[in-house]
């Protein structure tokens, strides 16, 4: 990715394509910029996920909507049975939270091991959900722990269950006006979890991982074996049919289709499944 | 173009930029702060590391518009009056923590970033708080050593931004 000798002149510089800005100083104000530009504007938070394929011309929108300081977007709250995060609330927030280590440990240990400090700094929970890409980490927790997500749009406002949120490769459930405002995801803090992500150098994403839930709330999701983040359906019917570790982990790849890429083969993948969510159960369970 | 107003290194800053620059363009071109190095340009290395409102972030993966009313440091900024080192700074020198010095800028904000976070550090800690930063020398051992001797030193530190 960097292979690049000399630098002689701004044009080697990877920088994106040519966008109108606007700043969006709250939700309203942003659906009302969606509604304006259409299919030619893109929301951007913390950027994280969309200025790297803005870089490399692999997303070329037209209009860059700026939600980054919307004000009161960014909490963690305590809401009875569940915890509510504004979409805006970074992994570094996420990471450092008291409320969710207590509460929903799985969610705070999984932000930690998202990318590198300086990109915990700026990604946001709403822009990985939003961006659904199957190789991120965050997603696959909010489903294993089946969460809720609010969307806004010029209608108002809607819950969206995330198992349904996921639709397809970077697709959601989320219409083209509409802004994620916050994701809701259930106190277990008696639960056994564990969150697994095998990957080749620190930083890297996962060539495959896993987030786990048990006793109680079962929930298992995969990272990187499909076109979406996955809820692993089968391991968890196994898991509450009191299936061992090792029985429940064999049908892990049950359902998923994984890419073949310069990482692992589809195979190796599917290998990876059953050992990490071997792994995954024996830990949440010990 | 778009108006952005932000305070680097303690001085403020207007200037008209395209929504497209770069924030890490508007240190080195704009303002002529070239000690922020561009490494791999695709928010991998760390070389271009800046504190952003106190907080590390690779300004090749921030638009300088998402900067607007922020306050930057860049590691032109660390030093103290007179030109004297930041602990951070004085420490990597202490412990030859750099080879051929590319990676320095961004680490030393890194571990700037990282020290002002956490209470107690172990060489763990600091592994993975550095973990955004690649020296492409792998040189990381005496870079550990110099963030650990900061972290056991705290008082070096306070003193230093008091």
């Amino acid at each position: 990715m960097c292979g690049r000798s000399r630098r002689t002149d701004r044009a080697e510089l990877v920088i994106p394509a040519a966008f109108e800005y606007a700043r969006a100083g709250s939700a309203e104000e942003a659906i009302a910029l969606l509604v304006e530009h259409g299919d030619e504007a893109k929301l951007v938070a913390g950027g994280h996920s969309l200025l790297p394929l803005m870089k490399l011309r692999l997303a070329i929108p037209g209009v860059l909507i700026d939600i980054g300081r919307v004000p009161g977007l960014s909490y963690i709250e305590d809401r009875g049975d569940e915890i509510a995060i504004g979409a805006l609330a970074r992994h570094h927030d996420l990471e450092t939270s008291a409320l969710l280590k207590e509460q929903v440990p799985l969610l705070a240990h999984t932000a930690h091991q998202v990318g590198d400090p300086q990109v915990r700094h700026r990604g946001t929970l709403g822009g990985t959900l939003a961006h659904g890409d199957p190789a991120s980490d965050l997603p696959a927790a909010v489903l294993a722990l089946g969460g809720t997500l609010v969307a806004q749009g010029p209608q108002g406002a809607r819950e969206i269950a995330a198992v349904d949120f996921f639709r397809g490769f970077l697709e959601t459930a989320l219409a083209a006006d509409e802004i994620l405002v916050e994701v809701r995801v259930p106190k277990v803090a008696g639960a056994g979890w564990s969150f697994q992500k095998f990957n080749r150098r620190a930083q890297d994403w996962a060539i495959v991982g896993v987030a786990a839930v048990v006793n109680g709330h079962t929930g298992i999701a995969l990272i990187n074996m499909g076109s979406t983040p996955l809820r692993a359906g089968a391991v968890e019917e196994a898991v509450r049919s009191g299936a061992s570790a090792s029985d429940a982990a064999a049908v892990a790849d049950h359902g998923t289709d994984p890419p073949s890429d310069i990482n692992a083969s589809s195979e190796f993948r599917r290998h990876l499944a059953t050992v990490l969510v071997r792994r995954a159960i024996e830990e949440a369970t010990s | 173009m778009v108006l952005i107003s932000v305070e680097v290194n303690g001085s403020r800053h207007q200037h008209e930029v395209e929504p497209r620059l770069l924030l890490v363009q508007y240190l080195r071109e704009t303002l002529g702060l070239t000690g922020t190095n561009i490494g791999c340009d695709t928010s991998s290395c760390g070389a271009c590391t800046v504190l952003l409102n106190g907080e590390s972030v690779k300004s090749c993966t921030v638009l300088a518009v998402q900067a607007d009313e922020a306050e930057i440091v860049t590691i032109e900024g660390l030093s103290g009056p007179e030109g004297a080192l930041h602990p951070v700074q004085e420490a990597f020198r202490e412990h030859h923590a750099l080879q051929c010095g590319y990676c320095t800028p961004g680490m030393v904000m890194a571990a700037v970033s990282l020290l002002a976070e956490e209470d107690t550090l172990d060489e763990l800690g600091v592994r993975e708080g550095l973990e955004g930063n690649l020296c492409r020398c792998t040189g990381y051992n005496n870079i550990v050593k110099a963030v650990l001797a900061c972290a056991g030193d705290r008082g070096a530190l306070t003193e230093q931004s008091s």
